[in-house]
């Protein structure tokens, strides 16, 4: 039988305003169908989301949505998951969004490693604004900003996230719509900050000017750049180089999250633990 | 009268204390000189109650994790000082976007820029009108003593549930870190003077959050309950979902203005001091009104008789009040620490310009001897 979508989906706001044949749509699908493998009930999670794009995703799924401002989304899903530990926060950012102007909440969400999904929709452009550089436009290629080719070197969202301390940090593309199904679900799973970055194409205001008019073109692009992390390990760094790692880079299950830390203050400050000591958090290296 | 206790604190501590005993369960900020304390002591006292105080990697994120709380339901409150009020002001905008209700404690410090740190001004007042793009109606109620750095954080508290947006407590420099004996109200007397937020409780199909009357605010129910709606910064529509019809738009904003403008009654206080029998009026607020007391009982000893007219609400500010005593008394004298920011609310409620100034931007408080000088020139 066909997946019913419709159970998760503000069904009355479709069509999305996202283009024709744009990458956020099967996003969406994917997260649909992770959410619904995983189990949580729809008024126990909260979906919230930024500016771009990727901000109008909070709106088209039937939870508890904020669409917040450019690049806080951390922040505010961090003031929700520590007033109401017990429920389910899951962040969408783009990638100008969340490394860009929102870069130190991404880090600082990060190394906090409190438990939330951060959701990073990557497609490489300021796409809503009409074709700025983001952090992740790759060197060379052509930008309504900067018309001579992108000079800013590129960004790796996910070395970032593990640098910063992420407990779980994976990569998938929307050439994979399971195996983006399956990291979600895994990242949500995973107790801790779990951050994903998923790449996306945007046709319409990178591929146009970067010889890939259509979304396959673009896509095809970023079937070009990436690759699984078994096969990246085994390449020589040259071979590496401007290629991205798909798969989960990293997932460390000993790092304590920190709405859990913060039940052990809540009980020093009732008198029912003594203060916590540096040693327990002393961890083996 | 209700019942009271004394306690022997500082501006800054009474205000976290307030907001705990205003049942405020979550703080979100980041260090700023003079308001720290605010997040020093309620940062022990929250997780003592069950709540959480977080100190964000910045400004702009301890006022996202505030409102972010505040969204999901809680009572919640973020402290800073000037520079910090700068860098939250888009998200205070969202805030009265979205009527997520907050208390936002700002001790001011001299300005602008990184100005005086650890020196007073009421350099702030101008931006607590407009921290924001866009147009909203702010309140915003300042202390001019130290029991009021108690009871104005309740109020703000009750105000911010009520009218659902952000409320500014001002403090300054000289407030915040006065410590002394306060005469404050009990903690069962403030627990009894609480009204929470309203909530829908009918069919969560028929839930419209923002499908109010014109003069209302919204009506947020509290996340995880059932109602799953959406919160945005863009215009919206009764549901909360984003629109650009035109009649939407005019009344959505409309609405933010005229459910504090119908009400201003229940926001506005104001203290007098011997203005009945008086020749010459002194308005002040803060902690100047304080030195404006002290010169007031001095001149007054030398037969000047002087009173004071001091607003406690700053925001919606008291201009039919203003207005009648502009009408009463011939000499008017305007005092503030800083350039006269006020001044032009005071000409402006008056309708008239001739309003005598005194003000100060060195960092230094008042000294009722500067006050007693200067209306000695009236």
């Amino acid at each position: 039988m066909a997946f019913n979508y419709d159970n998760y989906l503000r069904v009355e706001k479709m069509p999305t305003l996202w283009c024709w044949g744009c990458g956020d749509g099967i996003i969406l699908k994917s997260f649909i169908r992770a959410v619904e493998k995983i189990g949580w009930e729809k008024d126990d999670v909260c979906i919230v989301s930024g500016i771009g794009c990727s901000g109008r995703f909070s709106s088209y799924v039937d939870f508890n949505t904020v669409h917040t401002t450019h690049g806080r989304t951390i922040a505010f899903a961090t003031g929700i998951k520590l007033a109401n530990p017990d429920k389910h926060v899951v962040c969408v950012a783009g990638d100008g969004d969340g490394l860009a102007i929102g870069g130190n909440h991404t880090i600082h969400g990060c190394r906090r490693n409190i438990d939330m999904t951060m959701i990073l929709i990557n497609n490489f452009i300021y796409g809503l604004t009409n074709s700025q550089t983001s952090p992740t436009t790759p060197q060379g290629m052509w930008t309504v900003s900067q018309k001579a080719g992108n000079i800013d070197p590129t960004f790796d969202a996910c070395e970032l996230a593990i640098a910063a301390g992420a407990s779980f940090v994976g990569r998938e593309t929307v050439n994979s719509p399971k195996k983006m199904e399956k990291i979600m679900l895994q990242a949500m799973e995973h107790k801790g900050f779990s951050f994903l970055d998923i790449q996306s194409n945007c046709h319409i205001n990178l591929g146009r000017k970067n010889k890939m008019q259509s979304a396959m073109q673009n896509l095809d692009w970023i079937d070009s750049i990436t690759v699984s992390k078994k096969k990246y390990d085994a390449m020589s760094p040259e071979e590496q180089l401007n290629l991205f790692p798909t798969g989960i880079l990293k997932q460390d299950t000993e790092v304590r999250e920190y709405c859990d830390m913060y039940e052990d203050i809540k009980k020093v400050q009732q008198g029912e633990r003594k203060p916590i000591t540096q040693d327990e958090f002393a961890k083996k290296i | 009268m209700s019942a009271t206790r004394e306690i022997i604190s500082s501006g800054n501590e009474l205000a976290a204390i307030a907001s705990v005993d205003a049942g405020c369960m979550f703080f979100g900020g980041y260090p700023l000189t003079p308001s720290s304390e605010v997040m020093h002591v309620i940062s022990d006292l929250l997780p003592k109650i069950g709540g959480a105080a977080i100190q964000m990697e910045d400004e702009i994120a301890g006022v996202a994790a505030a409102i972010g709380a505040g969204m999901s339901g809680v009572r919640t409150l973020t402290a800073t000082s000037g520079p910090g009020i700068s860098l939250k002001a888009e998200n205070l905008g969202l805030a009265q976007m979205c009527e997520v209700p907050l208390v936002v404690i700002n001790v001011m410090r001299g300005g602008p820029s990184t100005g005086l740190p650890t020196r007073v001004s009421q350099g702030d007042v101008a931006q607590a009108k407009n921290p924001s793009h866009g147009d909203y109606k702010s309140i915003t109620v300042c202390a001019g003593n130290l029991a009021e750095c108690y009871t104005e954080t309740v109020r703000a508290f009750n105000l911010a549930d009520r009218f659902m947006q952000p409320v500014f407590v001002l403090l300054d420099e000289t407030i915040g870190h006065m410590h002394a004996k306060a005469e404050i109200p009990t903690v069962e007397a403030v627990k009894a003077g609480i009204v929470p937020r309203k909530t829908f409780d009918g069919a969560p199909e028929d839930y419209l959050p923002y499908g109010v009357e014109q003069d209302q605010p919204a009506v947020l129910n509290p996340m995880f309950t059932g109602y799953r709606y959406h919160y945005t910064g863009l215009h919206h529509d009764g549901s909360g979902f984003p629109t650009e019809e035109i009649e939407t738009c005019r009344k959505l904003i409309d609405r933010l203005f005229q459910k504090v403008e119908k009400y201003q009654d229940e926001i506005e206080l104001n203290e007098e001091y011997m203005v009945d029998d008086a020749d010459i009026l002194i308005i002040g607020y803060g902690s100047a009104s304080l030195a404006i007391k002290e010169a007031i009982n001095m001149l007054r000893k030398d037969g000047i008789k002087v009173g004071m007219f001091r607003p406690i609400t700053l925001w919606p500010s008291p201009e039919a009040r203003m207005h009648e005593l502009g009408q009463k008394f011939d000499k008017v004298l305007s005092v503030e620490l800083n350039q006269g920011q006020y001044l032009e609310e005071v000409q402006r409620s008056m309708g008239r310009l001739d309003i005598a100034k005194l003000t100060k931007t060195n960092g230094r408080p008042f000294s009722p001897k500067d006050i007693i000088e200067k209306v000695k020139e009236l």
